[in-house]
């Protein structure tokens, strides 16, 4: 960059224009090798991450097949699609796990959540979220069991206007100086225990050869 | 020659240190630095982009013209940071889990474009990626030392989840300092980090107010005039 002995050339409009282009190729390049080299191994780290998050929520009893294996598509009321889960022993569905999501104190909160064929609970774990560290962070289990007091409850046990926090009349405690994250974490669980309840025999009957539906 | 290196060494990590004298990147400073681990990781991921940019820019300086030289370097140092995130992604994958959300940040570390313009640009390869490396160093060790009072204060363990970034021979360094301990919630949050840096920043003035002191009291190496320095 020395601008004293720079040559005609380089001032033209045209040299800054290829230039620019052709870093913009250069970068391009780089970013498409990048991309090839690592996709498959991050691909494989998702597909790592999402075993042990459900291996987590279903316990080994309930199945003896691959968990990521052959998810089942389905479309909810707000025609949003969903990928089920599930666990089989003996050729039926005993046990099934999906992603849910829930408005916090500071934005999307999204959790796994796992019934067994019942619509019993058998585990919800957060997946993420931007609750305030040492207050709405209590219900990440490695802080706090608050969110194991789910396990083993269903739709009628308690009954659904029990399903809230105890400030909202309902039998949940909320955590020291956060309402909000709690109040939302049951909204969520509740709104997929009815999501279950209404496509209950959809999602527990298992066709042997079943090709998930590609949305 | 190795004048030169010296003087490059000393200003990145300490007389021209990117935060205790630029003060510059904080933004990512105070977001990560809530554990050592983090700080870290995060340091020597933007080390490493600092030293790949300076390299670049360096090797690259006669054909980039001033006018398009800006676009260019942003250019350059977020297709590196996008190849180390995605490579972080692949192969420290849970470090990215943490991280993850910080590291496209490291585009917008002015200290990162701030180096390239001032210094790479205008010297030769090797130079500029020594200054890159201790640039970067510098940037590091505010980083770690940052995340080792946050996390000591704030949480009362240190080096929580070391073994993630530097694998399981590092599990000796995660130790619980503090057992027992209900946190101290305000140094975890930003205000906090703004807090300690404050804090540290004030440090930095006390070392070189007494190094000063020690330098006048060695030029007036005259024994009397020492005395009368001492006293005054």
């Amino acid at each position: 960059m020395k601008t004293a002995r720079e040559p005609e050339y380089r001032k033209r409009i045209g040299y800054q224009a290829a230039l620019l282009g052709g870093f913009s190729t250069l970068a391009t390049i780089f970013l498409v090798m990048g991309n090839i080299s690592t996709k498959e191994t991050i691909l494989l780290r998702q597909q790592e991450d999402l075993q042990s998050s459900l291996a987590e929520v279903i316990p080994t009893e309930y199945y003896n097949n691959n968990l990521v294996e052959n998810p089942l598509q389905v479309v909810d009321v707000d025609k949003q699609s969903i990928t089920i889960y599930r666990g089989t022993k003996n050729k039926q569905v005993s046990a099934l796990a999906w992603e849910i999501s829930g408005q916090g104190y500071a934005g999307e909160m999204r959790f796994i959540m796992a019934v067994d064929n019942t619509g019993k609970i058998l585990g919800v774990r957060v997946l993420s979220h931007a609750e305030t560290p040492g207050l709405g962070d209590k219900m990440e289990v490695e802080k706090d069991n608050w969110i194991l007091n789910f396990n083993g409850l269903s739709l009628g046990k308690p009954p659904e206007e029990q399903w809230k926090v105890k400030k909202d009349g309902g039998q949940f405690d909320a955590f020291t100086g956060a309402t909000i994250t709690p109040r939302g974490v049951v909204r969520a669980i509740v709104e997929a225990l009815k999501f279950f309840r209404q496509n209950q025999t959809k999602l527990s009957t298992l066709i042997i050869e079943d090709h998930p539906k590609k949305m | 020659m190795s004048n030169d290196y010296r003087r490059i060494a000393k200003d990145g990590i300490w007389d021209n240190n990117i935060v205790f004298a630029q003060s510059l990147a904080l933004c990512p400073l105070l977001a990560v630095s809530g554990t050592a681990s983090n700080g870290l990781g995060m340091g020597l991921a933007s080390t490493f982009v600092m030293i790949a940019s300076a390299m670049i820019v360096a090797m690259l300086r006669e054909v980039i013209t001033p006018q398009v030289r800006i676009p260019v370097f942003i250019l350059i140092i977020a297709t590196l940071v996008t190849l180390v995130d995605l490579w972080m992604n692949a192969w420290l994958h849970d470090l990215h889990k943490v991280l993850g959300l910080f590291i496209p940040l490291i585009v917008t570390n002015c200290a990162i474009l701030g180096r390239a313009e001032s210094f790479s640009s205008r010297n030769q390869v090797l130079p500029a990626m020594f200054d890159g490396l201790m640039m970067g160093l510098g940037f590091t060790m505010v980083l770690v030392i940052l995340g080792i009072v946050r996390e000591v204060l704030g949480s009362g363990t240190l080096f929580a989840n070391a073994a993630l970034l530097l694998g399981n021979w590092a599990a000796f360094l995660e130790l619980e300092i503090i057992s027992d301990y209900k946190g101290f919630l305000l140094i975890i949050l930003p205000p906090g980090g703004f807090l300690v840096l404050g804090f540290l920043l004030a440090g930095k003035r006390l070392i070189d107010d007494a190094i000063e002191k020690r330098q006048m009291f060695k030029q007036a190496n005259d024994p009397i005039d020492g005395a009368t320095l001492v006293n005054s």
